[in-house]
């Protein structure tokens, strides 16, 4: 079944995507370009708030907000230590645009990423139609985590330890004082 | 959780976003704009930096925001858990305890080698000049 233009536009969840989808790309676009990296950051937040948004309107609602808190809680909170524990400037005056060398292969690079996953996308899904869905519950998510999948789940707690130790390790001092 | 239910949030947000544009807008549009230095300057906020701070702060925080990040990630999982507990009984439990016992136990560790302790030097400082006796210094 082949969907036309106009019939893409009579649906109210594309609408709702496209409204997702343009703050998205535009913090994605501010996030490399603008100037200071603090902002960059921040931009990144509303980034990744748009995608969090995006599995919410697709259903996928403990998907959405493991993004809110894992993406906006944590990991921009490790990006801001990151920044301050490193010697990046952090005024306004700073300049983080890179010369046009290390532009060029950038841009590339993301072309042909974003070539191969549209691509893959087309390839995949041009001609299929998808049927409207029930969102899933986050019970389900569990019954399976709980039923099927307790070893996985307890092989994540020795990831997520050997993650804390990488940390540790990182972190301390070799002088047999604190760590 | 349909669509349509994150209506009131979505208009929440929308809301939050409009006003503080209107209100950024406005305040651009009718507040008289005749800056000078003397007013750019900060008031009563200290001495005016020259230069950014040259040192760095201590990798410590680095340990601290990486404790962070494991811990959220295991609340993902309690979350999990916690949505339907009733059903999983004792043994859905003893799942979860093992997940945190094993996280525990480095949290145990790292604060037993002290990492998560601040201003060490200055501590051992004051306990020196109170075994000394001499209590006046320490103020």
């Amino acid at each position: 079944m082949t969907v036309s233009i106009a019939d893409w536009f009579k649906e109210t969840a594309n609408w709702v995507f496209i409204l997702l989808a343009i703050p998205t790309l535009l913090g994605a676009w501010r996030t490399v370009t603008s100037n200071n990296i603090v902002r960059s950051v921040l931009y990144l937040v509303v980034s990744l708030g748009g995608a969090a948004a995006m599995f919410l309107s697709l259903g996928a609602a403990f998907v959405g907000w493991t993004v809110v808190l894992v993406y906006i809680g944590a990991v921009i909170i490790l990006f801001l230590i990151g920044i301050m524990i490193t010697r990046a400037p952090l005024g306004m005056k700073a300049e983080l645009s890179h010369a046009s060398n290390v532009r060029m292969p950038a841009a590339l690079l993301s072309l042909s990423m974003f070539v191969l996953v549209a691509w893959g996308l087309i390839d995949a899904f041009s001609n299929t139609a998808i049927e409207p869905f029930e969102p899933t519950p986050t019970s389900d998510i569990a019954n399976l985590i709980f039923s099927r999948f307790v070893v996985p789940f307890e092989v994540v707690s020795i990831v997520l330890l050997a993650a804390l130790i990488g940390g540790i390790a990182l972190a301390r001092r070799d002088d047999g004082g604190g760590a | 959780m349909e669509l349509s239910d994150y209506l009131p949030i979505a208009l929440m947000t929308l809301l939050g976003i409009g006003f503080a544009v209107a209100s950024i807008l406005v305040s651009k549009l009718l507040a008289p704009s005749n800056p000078t230095p003397e007013k750019l300057a900060p008031y009563e906020c200290g001495i005016v930096p020259l230069q950014d701070p040259v040192e760095r702060f201590p990798v410590k925080f680095y340990l601290v925001a990486m404790l962070f990040v494991i811990f959220d990630v295991e609340i993902i999982f309690l979350f999990v858990w916690a949505v339907s507990y009733k059903e999983f009984g004792w043994a859905g439990l003893g799942a979860v305890v093992v997940f945190m016992l094993m996280l525990i136990e480095t949290l145990a560790y790292v604060w037993k080698r002290g990492a998560l302790e601040w201003n060490v030097a200055r501590r051992q400082r004051y306990r020196r000049i109170v075994a000394e006796g001499h209590l006046e210094e320490a103020a």
